[in-house]
């Protein structure tokens, strides 16, 4: 690891004022980023961490759904959003480790986007908003291909309020070694149509499988997704499997979310 | 009733305590005064020829001591191989040079080709980058593919051996025309191509040596994580530096876990001595763990076709196989015993087979160098005897448990000359295998695989009958065989003037228990309590000549040599005893902790007579030596023969191809067993790395030799989740009947039986479910492979 500085602001603005330095960079949870400088493949000179910043943590429940502080661990979502959304809450539960979930946060996974990450499909799933410093984005505009956002220079993400489903469930087939998603299902029952989402699968990142979501829509069922196929172009194909087999796994998977989903 | 304390007691680990409240003493924990840090620069081509390393930049930078390249050891030794194999022609292996820093060329991803000190981590980190940087790498075609690299004799990954082979083993040659004859009039053969996945060890404790040169003295201090202490020292004096054994220490305090990987010198611990002596400071060096996955030695590695001949009910006839075994780019100390004397020496199984013809051919290519890991050939050979038995009971529709029963040894043909070069001294392979039947509920199958069927699930069942040969070894036998050492073992029993007790072994424990297991095993028989032994190991300066611990030996080889020191010095207290007690040294009884004169009440305790040895007022000195210390020397007569029978039972998710294990069961034959909660342990680490092998753990290096699971990202261990409760027994007991204490080893174990009881289930749950036409899948059987087959 190269040398840095390190601050830890307290506020929004301030934050916000520290990342305009040159060579500055945000650290949520660290998870990724801590990794990634300790094998020296990257070398901010200043680290901005934005945990300690009150109004960007916890997890909370409005007129517009549920509202979760960017900076908010993904235990303490497992927790606390277990009874409003336990779709989400178990998706939180099920990301890496519980030392992961102790540091991790949602801000951060979806800031940093991972094609195999968890929180992308349950924001995607869910039709959340992605809250930031200067605006609101919505899910279908937020996710842009891997490792790649809406999100512009100095702008970081401050909270997500999600939208609470009629029913709603993530099934995640573990890759073997990591336990990202090596595919990965968040399906969500709303009053005006079901929405499905697929991490881990796609060279383009998370995305919405369209035509299941139609056929959920009309019934659902896990056999209203039986006569579908999922084509595997521009599925991820390595040591863990082909294109073939996520593509497979895209429709098996989803089959056991509408199962699973309360 | 079970004991509480000696021999046959679960006596809880008392190492145990230290590791797990964070006292250990690990090398990397240890802080010297004025110490300094070496990186190595290492190449990130699998083949490239050195063409220039500029230092004057990195030499320049802040902090930076000294630099070393290839060129400051192209005078000194190389590290050798520990084993001379030869070809079916007669002609010795090939055997090329392997320095402490890569000279002329780079053979691997992550060989070293320089190394920089510096005061700190970080500015010899930053150095080591700069010097990447400075350096001119032309880099070759990688030669990767075993079977490419035997057969393109343009490409070499040593420039003077021009096909990649380092030898062309037959074992045995005399035996081939007999077993050509038994396949061509045999009624039914069997063939099976299958790979033994190269696994990488990952030690929970990183390589790390710290290198320190005393110039007052002239004396060199290795701190390293070693196996075996006294080998390295060997290897380095007589081999590759030439520091004279008298003037070299090495030591290996607590060491995190081997698997074989740390029985070998690397280069590294070299270099820290070298560079060392250079600046009269302390060098160290611990590797990252990215370091560790490219440079440790990794395990198996074999590709192999084996065939079976049989009758058509089953009657083994005769075994043939031809395997290419991967040393990788430099021959590892055990590497050329590996695949061979620990490999063919064991294809017989425990079954009467009349005919056996075993070929290898071990390869170099450009990757990592590939050793002796857990089970080290064994599990090689158990792995492909087992998947072809169980492949001809399914071509022939025999039932898997009674082919086995068919041709298993029977418990009255021991002695056993198998036609391998082994004789197995004794064993009860049916006692082992109807533990297990009844263990692990064999009748109940058909209603647990109705119950799986109803969750959308696929059960299936997997047996393997295996044998090992450990107890490493007879020095004279493997004399013959090509070893350039010997492989017994010592231990100094030093009994104290008040009375407790040291033991000085040979052995290393980098996590098997033995301050525990041989304390139980001198307070047994000096009848004196188990705190009062203490047990050192790990320190050249301490210790007699040991080979350390790796093979199962620790007990039957090391814990022999322990067993005939306190013999000695029983019989030494008996005629101390005789003079004070004033009796004759035959009529002198010495049990429980008592030497006593036969038919009397006239005893002294061992406490009296160990202090009577160090204040030798009323002591026998114009005819006995005062003090009361032995050291014994233990060459065992021939190895010996765990074996046992292991059953898994898996549920596929036929949808995604996802092995569950639902249970795995073990009957064993230790002999007799000195802890059981320790080999019980053993036991389950050793499947727990069996089913990582099976199921997970996938060592990929793609066609450019870069290694692609080169992080735990990538690289699947076993975790807890992965593995079942076991069903673990070892009550079926046939002693071993050359060493003092019975035993036989159980660290390797379950390592060599699990790996095919795994893959036999996963094959049974499918053709269970209908999927008949997968024959076989190749480790490790994942998830998108299971699938793969299925759909195939």
């Amino acid at each position: 690891m190269h040398n840095f500085d390190f601050v830890k602001p307290s506020s929004i603005a301030d934050a916000v004022k520290a990342l305009s330095k040159e060579g500055a960079q945000a650290l949520s949870g660290g998870q990724t980023l801590t990794p990634t400088m300790k094998q020296r493949l990257a070398a901010p000179t200043v680290l901005v961490s934005l945990t300690g910043i009150d109004e960007m943590k916890g997890v909370c429940l409005g007129e517009d759904g549920l509202s979760i502080g960017a900076a908010t661990p993904h235990a303490v979502v497992a927790k606390e959003a277990a009874k409003h959304y336990p779709a989400l809450a178990m998706l939180a539960g099920g990301i890496g480790d519980p030392a992961v979930r102790n540091r991790g946060t949602i801000g951060g996974s979806l800031a940093n986007n991972d094609p195999a990450a968890c929180y992308p499909a349950g924001v995607l799933g869910s039709g959340a908003t992605v809250v930031t410093n200067r605006r609101k984005i919505a899910a279908d505009d937020y996710f842009q291909g891997m490792f790649t956002t809406a999100l512009e220079e100095g702008e970081i993400i401050t909270g997500v309020t999600f939208p609470i489903p009629e029913k709603a469930a993530y099934v995640k087939f573990n890759q073997p070694a990591s336990r990202f998603a090596l595919t990965a299902v968040f399906v969500a029952k709303f009053k005006d149509g079901v929405r499905v989402a697929v991490t881990g699968a796609s060279n383009d990142g998370v995305f919405r499988w369209s035509e299941a979501e139609k056929a959920l829509s009309g019934h659902f069922a896990a056999s209203a997704v039986e006569g579908l196929s999922v084509s595997s172009d521009g599925m991820i194909g390595d040591l863990h499997g082909t294109p073939a087999y996520r593509a497979n796994l895209v429709k098996v998977l989803t089959k056991r979310a509408v199962a699973a989903a309360q | 009733m079970p004991k509480d304390t000696g021999i046959g007691a679960s006596s809880k680990r008392r190492e145990d305590v230290r590791f797990l409240s964070g006292r250990g003493n690990y090398t990397d924990d240890l802080a010297m005064h004025g110490q300094t840090y070496a990186v190595f620069v290492r190449s990130n081509v699998a083949h490239g020829r050195i063409k220039s390393i500029d230092t004057s930049a990195a030499s320049k930078m802040p902090g930076v001591l000294a630099i070393f390249t290839g060129e400051d050891f192209k005078d000194v030794g190389g590290n050798p191989a520990g084993w001379l194999i030869n070809s079916r022609d007669g002609t010795p292996m090939r055997e090329p040079k392997r320095p402490v820093l890569a000279h002329g060329k780079v053979r691997h991803v992550g060989d070293a080709y320089a190394a920089v000190v510096a005061e700190t981590y970080n500015q010899a980190k930053d150095a080591a980058q700069q010097l990447a940087d400075d350096s001119e790498i032309e880099e070759l075609p990688a030669i990767v593919d075993m079977r490419k690299a035997v057969a393109d004799p343009s490409n070499r990954v040593h420039d003077e051996i021009p096909d990649n082979l380092c030898f062309d083993w037959g074992w045995i040659e005399d035996n081939r025309a007999a077993v050509d004859a038994a396949f061509k009039s045999a009624p039914h053969i069997t063939t099976l191509e299958l790979v033994n996945n190269r696994l990488v060890p990952n030690a929970m404790e990183p390589r790390s040596s710290i290198g320190e040169y005393f110039p007052g003295t002239g004396d060199y201090k290795l701190t390293t994580t070693s196996q075996n202490p006294h080998l390295t020292r060997l290897l380095v004096s007589a081999f590759v530096l030439g520091i004279p054994e008298n003037k070299l220490t090495v030591v290996a305090p607590d060491v995190g876990g081997g698997f074989g990987s740390k029985i070998y010198h690397y280069g590294e611990e070299a270099l820290v001595l070298a560079a060392s002596r250079k600046l009269g400071r302390p060098v160290r060096w611990t590797a990252e763990r990215t370091e560790s996955f490219l440079t440790d030695a990794h395990g198996r590695d074999h590709v192999t076709k084996i065939e079976m001949a049989s009758t058509k009910d089953g009657e083994i006839l005769a075994i043939r196989t031809e395997t290419l075994a991967n040393v990788g780019a430099y021959l590892s100390n055990f590497s050329t015993a590996t695949p061979t004397f620990l490999h063919g020496t064991l294809m017989a199984g425990p079954y009467k087979v009349p005919h056996v013809y075993v070929n290898v051919k071990t390869v170099f290519t450009n990757t990592a160098p590939v050793d002796a890991y857990r089970g080290a050939g064994r599990p090689e050979a158990t792995f492909s005897i087992e998947r072809i038995v169980d492949k001809m009971c399914r071509e022939l529709g025999l039932d898997p448990f009674e082919v086995r029963r068919k041709n298993l040894i029977q418990p009255d043909q021991f002695p056993y000359t198998t036609p391998v070069g082994l004789v197995y001294d004794t064993g009860n392979y049916q006692a082992t295998l109807d533990k297990l039947i009844e263990l692990a509920d064999v009748a109940g199958f058909e209603g647990r695989a109705a119950a799986s069927k109803a969750k959308g699930k696929l059960r299936g069942m997997g047996l393997s009958t295996w044998i090992e040969a450990c107890g490493i070894a007879p020095s004279n036998l493997v004399g013959v065989l090509g070893s350039r050492v010997g492989l017994y073992d010592a231990a100094t029993v030093r009994v104290n003037a008040t009375g407790n007790i040291s033991v000085m072994t040979g052995a290393h424990s980098h996590g098997q228990g033995h301050e525990t297991v041989f304390a139980q095993i001198v307070a047994e028989k000096l009848g004196i309590a188990e705190s009062s032994v203490e047990i050192v190991h790990g320190d050249t300066s301490k210790i007699p000549f040991g080979m350390g611990s790796y093979g199962s030996r620790s007990l039957a080889v090391c814990g022999a040599a322990m067993t005939k020191a306190v013999d000695k010095i029983i019989a030494k207290g008996k005629k101390i005893a005789a003079h004070m007690l004033e009796a004759s040294e035959n009529d002198i009884v010495f049990a429980d902790g008592k030497f006593s004169v036969a038919g009397t009440d006239k005893a002294k305790s061992f406490g009296e007579i160990a202090f009577s040895a160090y204040v030798p007022h009323n002591y026998p000195l114009e005819t006995l030596e005062p003090g009361l210390e032995e050291t014994a020397f233990y060459d065992p007569a021939n190895f010996t023969y765990p074996a046992g029978a292991y059953l898994c039972e898996v549920e596929v998710d036929p949808e995604t191809g996802k092995v569950d294990i639902a249970s795995f069961t073990c009957a064993d034959d230790f002999g007799h067993v000195m802890n059981p909660m320790i080999v019980e342990g053993q036991v389950h680490g050793g499947v727990g790395q069996g089913i990582g092998q099976a199921l997970l753990e996938n060592t990929a290096y793609d066609e450019n030799g870069q290694l692609l699971t080169a992080s735990y990202m990538d690289y699947a261990m076993p975790r807890a989740d992965d593995v079942p409760f076991y069903t673990v027994d070892h009550s079926c007991v046939t002693p071993c009947t050359h060493n003092p204490l019975g035993v036989k080893g159980c660290g390797e174990a379950g390592a060599i039986g699990s790996p095919p009881a795994v893959v036999n289930a996963v094959i049974d749950a499918l053709h269970r479910g209908g999927h008949t036409h997968v024959k076989h899948i190749d480790m490790p059987v994942s998830p998108s492979r299971v699938w793969q087959a299925i759909n195939g």
